[in-house]
């Protein structure tokens, strides 16, 4: 599979929000304004980015059938699959936790913008979610998984500061009283999705 | 302790989906069809009772500075039984749901509840407030999925409901409402209409 295609195909027809609606909690929660949505988005983009090659790896080597055939050959029949949710979930929220580290230590600008949403991250849908379409899909190799991740998160990252944006301008709206809030975003978010269904079955 | 408010608010007042919001994530995307929104409902029903009487009992001997990890794996395993169980049992619909089992994991209703209710309170009660949650969030999958899958395919559960007369006459099934973008939108009219209700009281 060609690499350009894939980054295109996941940020704009697989979009992780107008497609498989994951990481709502946080994209309806956060996207008040355009800066801290994008803040957001940037740093679920950098934790796909190295969770979804890490978990790839993982699967590849350790979980899926008969992957235990590099040790010896007698485990070629072993099948760990079963356990995959908990050690992605687990090495996603171990990911999480070293990368605030790091960031903190050697860039604290970073970490100013970054900060207060990283250990959101550990429990955001989009993440684990991410890890598990690329086991489904099962790509040749890391370079695939690492552009389906940064596909991914660039396709969060638009979707939450385009509705920020809209939730900006929407403050001097007429809205119904019970539509109001977040009520009004969901219809917003249908909309777009709609708008992004236009995307649909392009081949690059 | 008050056994019908811990199970009677969740599905109107203080329901996790309309009213807190939460649990968005793995609800919309299931909800094409009425069969595999049940199944999800119920098993999120029976991940968040469990998982809040789990935690509840252990909640003297977690150190709070490792609560989240350990939250997540009591969950993880819950989430893995039942992953199995479906696989063993329900195999075409464990396909249709996909990742989106694995998905009940990071459900922000199930994590919710746990920080808000289990930590500081009884093994039964806590149990009761779980199962109450996950019947609200039921609720509300079940009403979106009988709206798209009735208007979207014209069957509910999988039989046909609108009669043959009616195509016949020229009726059409609304393919819009099969699609993602549709469980947005009825969710949101769905909000609404209980926003209203509650506020008019």
């Amino acid at each position: 599979m060609n690499l350009i295609n894939l980054f295109l195909k996941s940020v704009f027809v697989d979009n992780m929000i107008f497609a498989y609606f994951l990481g709502m909690c946080s994209y309806l929660a956060v996207s008040k304004t355009v800066k801290t949505s994008a803040g957001l988005g940037l740093a679920v983009t950098f934790v796909l980015v190295v969770t979804v090659p890490v978990n790839y790896l993982i699967n590849k080597y350790l979980l899926a059938p008969g992957a235990l055939a590099w040790i010896s050959p007698r485990f070629a029949t072993v099948d760990l699959s079963f356990l995959t949710y908990i050690l992605f979930i687990a090495i996603i929220a171990a990911i999480v936790q070293i990368l605030e580290m790091i960031i903190e230590t050697f860039t604290p600008s970073l970490h100013s913008a970054l900060g207060i949403f990283l250990p959101l991250i550990a429990v955001n849908c989009a993440i684990l979610g991410c890890s598990l379409f690329m086991q489904e899909r099962g790509f040749d190799n890391v370079g695939q998984a690492a552009v389906f991740g940064l596909g991914s998160g660039i396709g969060w990252l638009l979707a939450i500061t385009t509705i920020a944006a809209i939730r900006e301008k929407l403050r001097y709206s007429k809205i119904p009283k019970g539509l109001q809030g977040v009520g009004i975003s969901f219809i917003i978010t249908g909309l777009m999705g709609i708008a992004f269904m236009a995307f649909m079955g392009i081949k690059l | 302790m008050n056994v019908k408010k811990l199970l009677i608010e969740p599905l109107r007042k203080t329901n996790p989906v309309t009213v807190l919001v939460l649990g968005i994530c793995s609800c919309l995307a299931v909800t094409a069809k009425l069969k595999p929104a049940l199944v999800m409902g119920a098993s999120v029903t029976v991940v968040t009772a469990l998982s809040n009487l789990i935690i509840s009992l252990l909640r003297k001997g977690i150190p709070s500075r490792i609560r989240i990890i350990v939250q997540l794996v009591v969950v993880a395993t819950l989430v893995i039984l039942i992953d199995q169980f479906l696989k063993a049992f329900a195999y075409d619909v464990s396909k249709q749901l996909s990742v989106y089992v694995g998905l009940i994991i990071t459900n922000c209703i199930i994590m919710g509840r746990l920080e808000a209710f289990a930590l500081s309170h009884g093994p039964i009660e806590s149990f009761l407030d779980g199962l109450g949650n996950g019947l609200g969030y039921s609720l509300i999958l079940v009403i979106v999925a009988f709206f798209r899958e009735l208007i979207g395919s014209g069957t509910l559960l999988g039989y046909q409901v609108v009669p043959q007369s009616f195509y016949d006459a020229g009726y059409q099934n609304n393919g819009l409402m099969i699609l993602p973008p549709m469980a947005l939108i009825v969710i949101g009219i769905v909000m609404w209409i209980n926003n209203s209700k509650t506020e008019a009281k």
